[in-house]
């Protein structure tokens, strides 16, 4: 059940965010596919998830 | 007990290790690398954990939180050693060589010219890999002279110090695949084949999961290529070779594994959470490394 809805930053297209959605998660826009982090969930927010950096990995 | 979470972002796999916290009813608190500060004269405010399990996404920033937490007495998982070792693929094949565990034949250079010379003693095609990096990142193949001399220019024009320390890797002629190999503890608790017409497997870079059978053989080399490297929960990234059979490419130790529960059925978060309470709880202790007298290279364990 979607809670909340946020607009891609990218795009501009509209996102439902899902009821278990937490600050600091990974989401895909569905429309363009860019990778955003929501900031928050009360009230809800996403920004352009952080580029890949030298030392990401496992 | 009060566990930890060191995170730089909610992945799938942080999303579902919190799952199953709740779904274990653990207390546990999220700690966001981005915005922790360790005053190193006062540890206090992290002595209420009674262990912390690293899932950053940044290798240095994990290196130093592990040591800094550490340093204060809290548990981690993985450990500083763990992370030391496993973060850097040189430190990596020291110590699977000296723990007798079957690699690939490596050889290291610092200038572009002993470089070629030791690419050249091992024969073309040659892997080229930084030291430190993941998800296949700057990984070459060199197949001949040309690109060798090309490569190791760039290497050491553009790059930070660290591309300076040449790391080179026999190629291995594998099938189209390779294993990667899931250890807890003692135990390797399941494995995928990562299948890919590209000589880099990395599911991050296309390559398709499929379950891997641990057989006694495969379950005996990844357990000792954990401990080799210090012990914990860790990925091990396992070759075929034609004539020498298994051998162990790398370990990770911020391991990924959104693609391998489905085709294995192992319910990998939840192993990662026992294993990370048992540290908390009864201190299940890392192994504890021993070094060997020096041995170009230790008997095969297997």
């Amino acid at each position: 059940m979607a809670t909340a809805t946020v607009e891609c930053p990218e795009c501009g297209a509209e996102l439902q965010l899902d009821e278990g959605s937490i600050k600091g998660e990974i989401i895909s826009c569905s429309d363009c596919g860019v990778d955003l982090e929501i900031i928050s969930v009360k009230p809800p927010k996403v920004e352009l998830a952080p580029e890949e950096e030298e030392d990401w990995g496992e | 007990m009060l566990m930890g979470i060191l995170y730089s972002r909610v992945r799938v796999e942080e999303k579902l290790l919190i799952e199953e916290l709740d779904r274990q009813g653990v207390p546990y608190e999220l700690i966001d690398d981005r915005e922790l500060i360790f005053d190193l004269d006062n540890p206090e405010p992290w002595a209420k954990y009674d262990v912390v399990l690293e899932r950053c996404i940044n290798h240095s920033r994990a290196l130093y939180s592990l040591h800094i937490l550490e340093d204060w007495g809290v548990r981690c998982v993985n450990t500083a050693r763990s992370a030391s070792i496993c973060g850097d693929k040189l430190l990596t094949s020291t110590a699977l060589v000296r723990g007798g565990v079957p690699s690939p034949r490596i050889k290291v250079a610092y200038t572009p010219e002993s470089a070629l010379e030791a690419i050249e003693q091992l024969g073309y095609p040659v892997v080229l890999k930084p030291a430190v990096g993941s998800w296949g990142r700057l990984i070459s193949k060199i197949n001949d002279r040309e690109a060798a001399e090309a490569v190791l220019e760039h290497k050491e024009t553009l790059g930070t110090y660290h591309h300076s320390i040449f790391y080179i890797q026999e190629y291995i002629h594998k099938p189209s695949r390779d294993i990667r190999a899931f250890v807890v503890g003692d135990e390797t608790i399941c494995a995928i084949y990562r299948t890919s017409e590209h000589w880099i497997t990395n599911t991050a870079r296309g390559g398709k999961s499929s379950n891997c059978p641990v057989t006694p053989e495969l379950n005996k080399i990844c357990v000792a290529a954990a401990h080799a490297v210090g012990g914990g929960v860790l990925a091990v990234d396992v070759l075929e070779d034609e004539e020498r059979g298994l051998l162990v490419n790398e370990v990770n130790y911020t391991m990924e594994f959104r693609n391998s529960i489905a085709p294995t059925g192992v319910n990998i978060p939840a192993r990662i959470i026992d294993y990370t309470l048992a540290v908390g709880q009864d201190g299940v202790k890392p192994v504890k490394v021993t070094v060997p007298p020096l041995a170009a290279r230790r008997e095969s364990i297997l």
